[in-house]
Formats: structure tokens, C-alpha cells, sequence
């Protein structure tokens, strides 16, 4: 009889939607895949089989996420929300990835980023062994389909618990991967250990929060918590607590000022293919996952959480833009650049309207391809050490190699938002959003820092291109077609969207129109 | 049980935990420390989800994904943390000042430029 009512009560199998979900299992199937690849095929064989697989992958992906278009749902039982701009957010991850990837499967033994034996000591007969057989460490794909995979989920989250599991999920493997540095070893350890222990710090504080709004709302769906959040009464102080240390956990992953402090570390000690990916898409998707946290989850209590984003947006851009000016190291100077940048996409969310939302979505594609391009014209420019990242080591880089200097003047003047570029396109959507939004203080405070920053940007131009090279400075190496295709993916998409930008705008404004999904 | 006692032993817990990982200076204790924290949020999950009486075990099921992961974060922390013991013969994480804010190019150690032979 016990057995008669187990089988009445049976549990009903989940209802998912495969096809909404598609390009987040495309991903992971990618990395499983990848896990294989390494288990079955022969050392030799396996860079030739992970890149093809990886691009192929993710290009289906992108047509998955593209075929999705319209689709207002919430799927997989309420864990995962499929609207406008979640697949806005995932179709620009993706493209991001795509062409962070070209920069990944840059294999020559002379050019690699990556260390051929990740766990021998440098300098040993272990080492030296690996490095005549010509390995590779090859876990670099699948450990970045795994970690793009919890960038795709990670905007997608319609509950706390899976927006957490997302946030492990990518974070998790980019902590290795800040490691793997073919050069400068110690500096790309330094790197991850800090990237790690500073990660698994925030990401505690996320977690802490959780449990607050948790105790207040009684459930961990975003829609519910917005239901509590508008009939709330009394026991306030947990939903403000929860809400805050919430907050702090995503503004760490996206670099906001008071959390800032790892971002040029790491940007600087990781391997360049991988601060070309942390730099675009895990800004990308840190600020996807803000946006429905604020929106959907705590959209009635605006008017709590609002001054202090006007703070930390304020905080973020001052300070990035100033900081930047003392930096010596180029991609330190571009992580504080970044820094910087996050404040702007800050007072687009800020907006807190549609018109918002959508000039958000067009600043992260904007500025994700000119970061990817500028990051890979920094893997270029090499000398015997390696990649010359020091400033110092650019002067006169403008006469010796001009078409590359060039570029890399054109992607900083994008930074800068000068007209022409999808910098300013993207600067001029953000602030007129804050403007309407009835921000305008916080716009004045931008256009100032943007000014200080141009300032910055301005001077590794006139290194660049007025002062006399180096005799023994660094070369540029001639690029292979992966390098060359991803700059040539950055300069045509920062042109484009400077230029004629009608399209992309009208594309994130119908993604935008119909909000977040509750 | 009123609901105060677990909440605050939670907190203290916590509070214990961002202590250790600000005050202590081996890499080791501080991945201990924020073990702490997140066991801190495993009791507060725990204790919400019975005084609310949740229905669909909300909070029980997030800690159980919370000790999951902990578990994955901690085997992580230490590949990476004997990574650089192994390089340096030191996990104390005062001693890794290489990568900060400076003017000068960071310091070329021998080891570090791995003979390449191309």
C-alpha cells in the first residue's frame, strides 16, 4: 500500500524547454565535450580538434540564441528567464567569446599565452622536457566553454540559487585559467591566487545576502521577492542587508569602485587571450545578472537602492579615469580603463527605464569588441620576453610598425568616445538615458571623467606616435589570421557602431522594450 | 527556538570569518576563513528555511548546493595554492607584491622567463 501511494504521488517530471535553453546546453556541451576531447585524442592532435570544435560550437550557439528572438518565457520551472535583453546579453557573450577564442587558439610555439605544462616548476628538467615534446596545455578550451556557459546562465537567472550556482560556474574556471600564463609565470600565479581568494571572499558576501533576502522574502525567486518587496512591512532591515551585501557581490564581478582593487592585478598577471575574455564578456554578464536583480528583484525599492548606485557609479568613474593616468603598464592601464567604463554602464542602469535598459545593452557590445581588439593588438607587440607591456616600451611604436599603432590609436580614441567611434555612440545612449531618467548630476560628473580619461588615452598616443623607438624595443609580430580576425571583428564593429549605429540601437531598443521577464 | 539565536551566532560565525581573512596572512587560513563564512550562510539558510516553514525546502536546498560548491572552491584554492608554493617555496600572501600600482617594470626574476626553445 505504501508503494500504491508513493506511485499515485509521483513526482512529476520537470517540464524544461530544450530549445529556449539551447544555447547555454550548446556551451556546456561544448566544455563536456571538450573534457573528452582531452580523455580520447592523442596530445598531439588535441589543439587541431578543440579549436575548430570550439568556434564551430559557438557559432551554433549564436544561431541558437539568434533563433530565440521574441521569446518572452520563463523556462525550466521557473529558473531560467528567457526575454529580450537576457538573449541581448547572451548573443553578445557569445559573439565576445567567439572572438576572445580566435585569440585563445593562437598556438605557435613563439606566440602561445599559455604555459605548455601548467604544474612544472619553471626552469626544471620536468619543464624543459614538455617544452622540447612542444605541449600544450589544452584544458584551456574546455575550462572556457565552462566558464562562458555560467556567463550565459548568469544573466539568465531568474532565482537567487541558480544566478549563485552561475556565478561559481564562471568564476570558478577563470581562477585556473589567470594562472596558465606562458610567461611571466609567478606574475600570472600572483594573479590567480589573488583573483581566487578575493573571489571566493565576495562571493561569500553574495551568499550571505541571499540567505537575508532569503529570510525576508521567504523564497529565493526574483518575481516572489518583488511581490515581498512590495507588500513589505516591518522586518526591513534584513531585505536592506540582503539587498546590500547582494550588491557587493556583483559589483566585485564587474569591478565597481569600492571593489575594484583585484581588477588590474589580474587583468595585468592573466595570460591576454584571458583578459580579453574577463574584460568583455564577465563584464557583460555581471552587468546582465545586475540588471535583473535590480529590475525584476528589487525594482519597488528604487528609491532605496538608487542613491547609493549613484555613489558607486560616481566612485567608479572619478576614480577609474584618475587612477589610470599614473599607469605605466598598458594593461594595467586598460583594466583601470575598464574600471571606468564601468561606472558609465552604471548610470545607464541607473536610468532604471527601458530607454536605459536598452542604452546599456548597446554600451556592452560597443565596448566589449574595442576591448577584445585593443587586447589583442597587446598580445603583438612582443620582444624576447615576451609580450612588451610596459609603456615605456611602446615609444615609437607609431614609425616602426604605424598600421598597428594605428589601430591600437583608433580602439583608444573609441575608449575616449570621440564621435566616429561606437565609444562616443555608446556614451552619448548611456548618459541621454540618465539625462531623461532625471539623472543629470551624475552625467555631469561622466562627461568630466570621460575627459580625464581622454587625457590618458591621448598620451599613449603621442608615446606611440611622437617620441623616437627604442633601438632594442619591442617588434611587432607579424599577426597570424586568428589575431588578425579578432582585431579585424574589433576595428569593423567599433567603426560600424560609430558610424552607423541606427541598427545595433533599434535592435537593443526592441530587445529592451519588453523588459525583464518576472 | 526564537529565531535571534541562530541569526546571530550566524553572523558572529561570519564576523569570525571576514576577521580571519583580513588579519591573517597565510594563504591556508584564509581559504579557511571564508569556509567559515560560508558555513555562517549554511546555518542562516538552514534556520530561515525552518522558521518560515518553506514549503519547497528552498533554503535547505541552497545549502546543500552552497556545501557542493564549497567543496569545488576549496580543491581549486589549493591546486592553485600549491601551485605557488611550489614556485616560491611560501603561501604567505604578503610576500606576493610583485603585481601592484608602481612605475617601475616589475623586477625580472631568473626563474621567471622560462627558457624557450623554439
Amino acid at each position: 500500500m505504501n508503494s500504491q501511494l508513493l506511485a499515485q504521488s509521483a513526482v512529476q517530471a520537470p517540464h524544461i524547454e530544450y530549445g529556449q535553453l539551447a544555447p547555454m546546453l550548446i556551451v556546456f556541451g561544448l566544455a563536456i565535450a571538450g573534457v573528452l576531447v582531452e580523455a580520447f585524442v592523442p596530445r598531439r592532435a588535441r589543439s587541431a580538434v578543440h579549436a575548430p570544435l570550439t568556434l564551430v560550437g559557438l557559432a551554433a550557439a549564436f544561431v541558437a540564441t539568434v533563433l530565440q528572438a521574441g521569446t518572452h518565457h520563463v523556462a525550466a520551472e521557473g529558473a531560467v528567464g528567457v526575454d529580450g535583453p537576457t538573449l541581448f546579453i547572451q548573443g553578445t557573450i557569445i559573439a565576445l567569446a567567439f572572438v576572445s577564442s580566435l585569440l585563445i587558439a593562437e598556438r605557435r610555439p613563439d606566440t602561445s599565452a599559455f604555459v605548455s605544462d601548467a604544474a612544472s616548476v619553471p626552469g626544471t628538467q620536468e619543464e624543459r622536457e614538455s617544452l622540447v615534446a612542444g605541449d600544450v596545455q589544452t584544458e584551456v578550451y574546455p575550462l572556457t566553454m565552462f566558464a562562458v556557459g555560467g556567463m550565459l546562465l548568469f544573466p539568465a537567472a531568474n532565482d537567487l540559487l541558480t544566478m549563485f550556482v552561475a556565478l561559481e560556474v564562471l568564476s570558478l574556471p577563470l581562477y585556473v585559467l589567470c594562472g596558465l600564463a606562458r610567461r611571466r609565470r609567478l606574475l600570472s600565479q600572483e594573479a590567480a591566487v589573488k583573483y581566487f581568494l578575493l573571489g571566493a571572499f565576495s562571493s561569500a558576501f553574495f551568499l550571505y545576502g541571499i540567505a537575508m533576502v532569503y529570510g525576508f522574502a521567504g523564497s529565493i525567486r526574483l518575481s516572489e521577492i518583488a511581490l515581498a518587496v512590495s507588500h513589505s512591512g516591518g522586518n526591513e532591515t534584513l531585505l536592506l542587508l540582503g539587498l546590500a551585501l547582494l550588491g557587493m557581490g556583483l559589483l566585485f564581478k564587474l569591478g565597481a569602485v569600492p571593489f575594484h582593487s583585484w581588477k588590474p592585478d589580474v587583468y595585468q598577471g592573466a595570460p591576454t587571450p584571458i583578459t580579453a575574455l574577463m574584460g568583455s564578456c564577465t563584464v557583460v554578464a555581471a552587468f546582465g545578472a545586475l540588471l535583473r536583480v535590480l529590475y525584476v528583484g528589487f525594482g519597488g525599492m528604487q528609491w532605496d537602492w538608487r542613491p547609493f548606485m549613484w555613489g558607486i557609479a560616481i566612485l567608479t568613474m572619478v576614480i577609474g579615469a584618475i587612477v589610470a593616468i599614473t599607469q605605466a603598464d598598458v594593461k594595467r592601464m586598460l583594466a583601470y580603463s575598464s574600471i571606468a567604463h564601468a561606472g558609465f554602464v552604471l548610470t545607464g542602469v541607473i536610468a532604471s527605464s527601458s530607454q536605459g535598459l536598452s542604452s546599456t545593452l548597446f554600451y556592452l557590445v560597443a565596448y566589449g569588441f574595442t576591448t577584445v581588439g585593443a587586447f589583442a593588438i597587446v598580445t603583438l607587440v612582443r620582444d624576447a620576453a615576451g609580450e612588451a607591456n610596459h609603456l615605456s616600451r611602446w615609444a615609437g611604436l607609431g614609425r616602426r610598425s604605424p598600421l598597428v599603432a594605428g589601430i591600437f590609436a583608433f580602439f583608444l580614441l573609441a575608449f575616449a568616445g570621440i564621435p566616429l567611434t561606437s565609444g562616443f555612440t555608446g556614451k552619448f545612449a548611456v548618459f541621454a538615458a540618465a539625462v531623461a531618467g532625471g539623472a543629470t548630476p551624475l552625467v555631469i560628473v561622466g562627461v568630466l571623467s570621460s575627459a580625464v580619461a581622454a587625457f590618458f588615452y591621448v598620451r599613449v598616443i603621442v608615446v606611440m606616435f611622437f617620441s623616437d623607438p627604442n633601438p632594442d624595443g619591442p617588434t611587432v609580430a607579424a599577426p597570424s589570421l586568428l589575431t588578425g580576425a579578432a582585431v579585424a571583428v574589433g576595428v569593423a564593429v567599433t567603426l560600424v557602431l560609430g558610424v552607423l549605429p541606427q541598427p545595433a540601437l533599434d535592435l537593443a531598443a526592441n530587445a529592451a522594450a519588453g523588459l525583464f521577464v518576472r | 527556538m526564537h529565531i535571534v539565536y541562530p541569526a546571530v551566532v550566524a553572523a558572529l560565525l561570519f564576523s569570525v570569518g571576514v576577521y580571519g581573512v583580513l588579519a591573517r596572512r597565510n594563504a591556508i587560513l584564509v581559504l579557511m576563513s571564508v569556509e567559515l563564512m560560508l558555513n555562517a550562510v549554511n546555518l542562516n539558510l538552514v534556520a530561515f528555511d525552518v522558521w518560515l516553514g518553506d514549503a519547497l525546502r528552498g533554503g535547505q536546498v541552497l545549502t546543500l548546493f552552497v556545501i557542493v560548491i564549497a567543496a569545488a572552491e576549496v580543491g581549486l584554492g589549493l591546486a592553485i595554492v600549491l601551485l605557488v608554493f611550489r614556485n616560491r617555496q611560501t603561501v604567505q600572501i604578503d610576500a606576493l607584491r610583485d603585481l601592484a600600482d608602481r612605475d617601475a617594470e616589475p623586477a625580472e626574476r631568473p626563474e621567471q622567463v622560462s627558457t624557450e626553445i623554439s
